[in-house]
């Protein structure tokens, strides 16, 4: 079965319902009961999570309690992670993902993913983005072009790199490479990006340009982005999901609007990790 | 580092003094030894080379004449070794790094294979090319022995060039939602290209230095091959039978020596040369 | 209006494909082990079947015309010529890696490492040449015949040294630098730190160097065949000639009929199943692999 015939039509003009978020919630992803192990370790467990369609929703916890796992299980690399397995359910944008019959390249497709670290192929600037987009079957030169064009002002690289777009990816500075991969992902029109801490390698100036780069798609992708640092949570985030570790796994132990996590945690973790992380 | 600790004068010194010296005499001694052959063979093989030498075929039963019917043999050989071993190894080197978690069965036979006899590998293709597949002494039959037996080295090099490369690649692809096929093709092959070249001239060195595993599977013919199913005799073998077998030869073996040494050096360079170009147009073109 | 990117089949089925290729090739190489091994257990079978497995060890005499198969002396001839190989070459081969690992100039380092490269490059009928030529007079003018043991083992230690000393400094190189610094700050010299802190770390790594060289010496077919004199006998003396195993087979191939065809087989198989010993032993003294432990959680 073609699970492409499944995708909401991507054409720049159709932009997607996901859009519509004032008009009620709609939640594109969604986890129920999902747990994940590698080998015997589990590192996350019963993590049912809701990711609002159109909004950005940052990830939070300490380090090494399971967020970079958790978005690994959204587009499903967890298939690619020797020892790495996955229970429970999980639907984005309406479709089951969870099965091992799913379309995985098509899943990946909806949903981009910005690693922690850049990780621009070693190929030209050009081909970082024409070569994802040919294997989609983007092949007309024209198309292409539109399409890199695009990203790349999206992203607000164009005027940077449109002299050298022949150049290697390499010898961009680290805050442009991690823009260039975040141009790759949306060539592609996804629906959703995963950020894993999108930010932390990268120096001040760069993180400012990304941040800005991050607010000024809010409302055109789903966004879920993990941050260690709860400052940037406030600036960007719609709303907040917290993931504290219990018995060596991750559990989700509060999500909601980012005003209402904030100000006002309902559990005791929370306002303790909050306190703790303002001194 | 140790040799920091040179700096300091102590108690030590003495004896690293005396374990210095000696060590830096074994290191002479053996730079003395390996010199000795290469310095007898550039020696005495040099008087032996001429255009000539490399053109002509043998005439009395090799004392004059030339050597060129096993160059040509020589070639086919290593071609039909390389267009076999070549393929496989690197489709076993990507099963083995991207593929299987653990490996461990196939890593370990090919290890042992590494390791066994080259006059196995000639009896094991005395038997299964030559007679079972009806090959004959052939170059087909000497290509493939060689190939079996070169395969665990490429097959190992390869994947250690393709581990080598850094997780992006993989992960990055992936996330895009690039096939596996996709991004080996067009992103990590490239990528771990000169490593790979590494593991075929590996490879290489092996075939070209063999002798014993061609002796029952290639034979000993020294006429001009004109196809894959003739005998052919490879220059290793000639150089053996040169010297054993003719009395006088010593001066043709130490000619013909002296080309497989230039042979061997001159395939490294090209081939490095070759993978450096192709792996940069690949990434250019992916 | 179609989106760019709706038209293309599934490629999640092309890798399916490649993983199924990569899959059956990667049983085929695997399989060429036992392939081999059993094609010569089954050549060697005739022989093993109609006279038994002990004659090859107790037999009068190795005259296969005559139905006598003692395969003894070669195999003596073979383990003799590479234990004395071993004797010469790892010791030299160990001083030679930690000189050129801890000890040389780094310009020194570098041409060595070119040198040794080099010679681990040529092949062994050339060392075999050499031997012949060079080495076999020499030997013969103080004691002839000259073709001998002791040129065996000579030619064969200089054909394994580039293999230990490769393998020998890749075990000290990978010995971690915390633990040099250690000894330095100890006040440990350099000999000290040698001895005391990287042989004990890097032991697995050397050991492992020599098992694989004892391989390569006992499998060595021509450079051996060329100047060890191939008389079939127990060597009195390392001034006499011997005949070992691999030679025997490369000798003989060529005319052997019916069961002394099957004990060359049979001889074969022995050779194998001793490197397959030696083999076992260097993967055991190898610690697990390395590059797969590093693959952990380095995308996180
Ligand atoms: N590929 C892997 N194999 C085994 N364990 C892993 C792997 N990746 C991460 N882990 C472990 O899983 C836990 C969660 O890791 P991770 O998801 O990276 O946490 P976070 O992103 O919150 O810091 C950590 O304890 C880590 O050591
Ligand atoms: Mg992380």
């Amino acid at each position: 079965m073609n699970h492409y015939e499944q995708l909401v039509p991507l054409h720049a003009q159709s932009r997607p319902v996901v859009m519509d978020a004032d008009s009620g919630r709609r939640d594109y992803i969604v986890t129920r009961a999902l747990s994940m192990h590698y080998g015997e370790r589990q590192v996350l467990r019963d993590i049912s999570l809701q990711v609002a369609a159109g909004r950005i929703t940052a990830l939070i916890g300490p380090s090494g309690v399971g967020k970079s796992s958790l978005l690994a299980c959204v587009n499903r690399l967890t298939d690619m992670l020797p020892g790495a397995h996955v229970n429970g359910e999980l639907r984005v944008g309406g479709v089951d993902a969870s099965h091992a019959a799913t379309d995985v390249i098509a899943l990946r497709r909806r949903v981009g993913m910005i690693f922690q670290k850049p990780n621009p192929f070693p190929l030209s600037i050009w081909n970082n983005l024409a070569f994802p987009l040919r294997e989609h079957g983007v092949r007309a030169k024209s198309q292409l072009t539109e399409a890199i064009t695009t990203a790349l002002q999206e992203v607000g690289l164009w005027g940077e790199v449109k002299d050298r777009l022949h150049a290697a990816a390499l010898s961009l500075s680290g805050g442009q490479q991690q823009r260039l991969c975040m141009a790759r992902a949306l060539a592609l029109q996804p629906e959703a990006l995963l950020m894993d801490e999108p930010c932390s390698a990268l120096d001040p100036i760069a993180v400012g340009v990304v941040e800005e780069l991050i607010a000024r798609l809010r409302g055109r992708y789903t966004m879920l982005i993990v941050t260690h640092n709860l400052a940037q949570a406030r600036r960007l985030a719609d709303d907040v999901a917290l993931l504290w570790p219990r018995d060596g796994a991750g559990e989700l132990v509060e999500q909601g609007p980012a005003a209402h996590l904030f100000d006002s945690p309902r559990a005791a973790v929370t306002a303790a990790y909050l306190r703790s992380e303002r001194i | 580092m140790v040799r920091a600790a040179q700096r300091n004068p102590s108690a030590n010194s003495v004896s690293d003094r005396i374990a210095g010296k000696s060590l830096t005499l074994a290191a002479l001694l053996v730079a003395a030894l390996i010199l000795w052959v290469v310095v007898d063979v550039l020696w005495q093989g040099a008087g032996r080379l001429s255009w000539e030498f490399v053109t002509t075929a043998p005439s009395d039963v090799g004392r004059a004449g030339g050597i060129a019917p096993m160059l040509v043999a020589t070639m086919l050989i290593l071609a039909v070794c390389l267009a076999a071993a070549t393929p496989m190894a690197i489709a076993t080197a990507i099963w083995l790094a991207e593929f299987a978690a653990a490996g461990r069965a196939l890593r370990l036979s090919l290890d042992v294979l590494a390791g066994m006899p080259s006059i196995v590998f000639g009896l094991f293709g005395y038997v299964f090319f030559v007679h079972m597949l009806g090959l004959g002494f052939s170059i087909l039959a000497g290509g493939l022995t060689l190939a079996c037996m070169v395969l665990p080295v490429v097959t190992r090099a390869c994947e250690e060039s393709l581990r080598a490369l850094p997780d992006g690649y993989r992960l990055g692809c992936a996330a895009l939602g690039v096939s596996r096929a996709a991004t080996l093709w067009r992103l990590q092959l490239p990528a771990a290209m000169p490593g790979l070249a590494v593991g075929i001239v590996l490879g290489i060195g092996r075939a070209l230095a063999e002798t014993a595993a061609l002796l029952y599977t290639s034979g000993y013919v020294d006429r001009m091959p004109t196809s894959f199913s003739d005998s052919g005799r490879a220059l290793s073998i000639h150089i053996f039978d040169m010297s054993m077998n003719v009395p006088g030869g010593d001066r043709g073996a130490y000619g013909t020596a002296l080309v497989l040494l230039v042979m061997l050096i001159g395939i490294n360079a090209v081939v490095f040369a070759i993978s450096t170009w192709w792996s940069e147009t690949r990434l250019e073109q992916a | 209006m179609t989106s760019w990117l709706a038209s293309i089949s599934p490629p999640s089925r092309r890798d399916r494909w490649l993983q199924w290729c990569l899959r059956a090739t990667a049983w085929v190489v695997g399989g060429i082990l036992l392939f081999l091994l059993l094609f010569l257990l089954r050549e060697a079978w005739p022989v093993l079947r109609d006279v038994g497995l002990m004659p090859l060890f107790d037999d009068p005499s190795w005259h296969p015309t005559e139905g006598r198969y003692n395969l003894l002396p070669m195999l003596a001839g073979t383990l003799y010529a590479a234990v004395g190989a071993l004797l010469i070459a790892a010791p030299l081969g160990w001083a030679c890696a930690a000189y050129a690992v801890y000890f040389a100039p780094r310009r020194l380092a570098a041409w060595l490492q070119k040198l040794i490269a080099l010679a681990a490059g040529i092949p062994s009928v050339v060392y075999g040449l050499w031997g012949l030529v060079v080495l076999v007079p020499l030997i013969a003018a103080y004691q002839p015949p000259g073709a001998s043991l002791i040129a065996a083992v000579l030619v064969l230690a200089v054909m394994i040294l580039p293999t230990i000393i490769l393998l020998t400094e890749s075990a000290l190189r990978s010995v971690p630098r915390e633990l040099l610094h250690g000894a330095a700050a100890l006040g440990l010299g350099q000999w000290g730190s040698l001895r005391r802190v990287v042989v004990p770390a890097a032991r697995s790594g050397l050991l492992a160097a020599m098992v694989l060289a004892a391989a390569r010496a006992l499998g060595e077919t021509m450079a051996v065949l060329m100047v060890a004199g191939n008389v079939v006998q127990f060597p009195a003396t390392v001034w006499d000639p011997i005949r070992t195993l691999s030679a025997n087979i490369a000798l003989e191939m060529a005319y052997a009929m019916d069961h002394h065809r099957a004990a060359l087989f049979a001889s074969g198989l022995v050779l194998a199943l001793l490197v397959i010993a030696l083999m076992l032993m260097a993967a055991c003294l190898h610690s697990p692999c390395p590059a797969r432990e590093s693959r952990r959680g380095r995308w996180a």
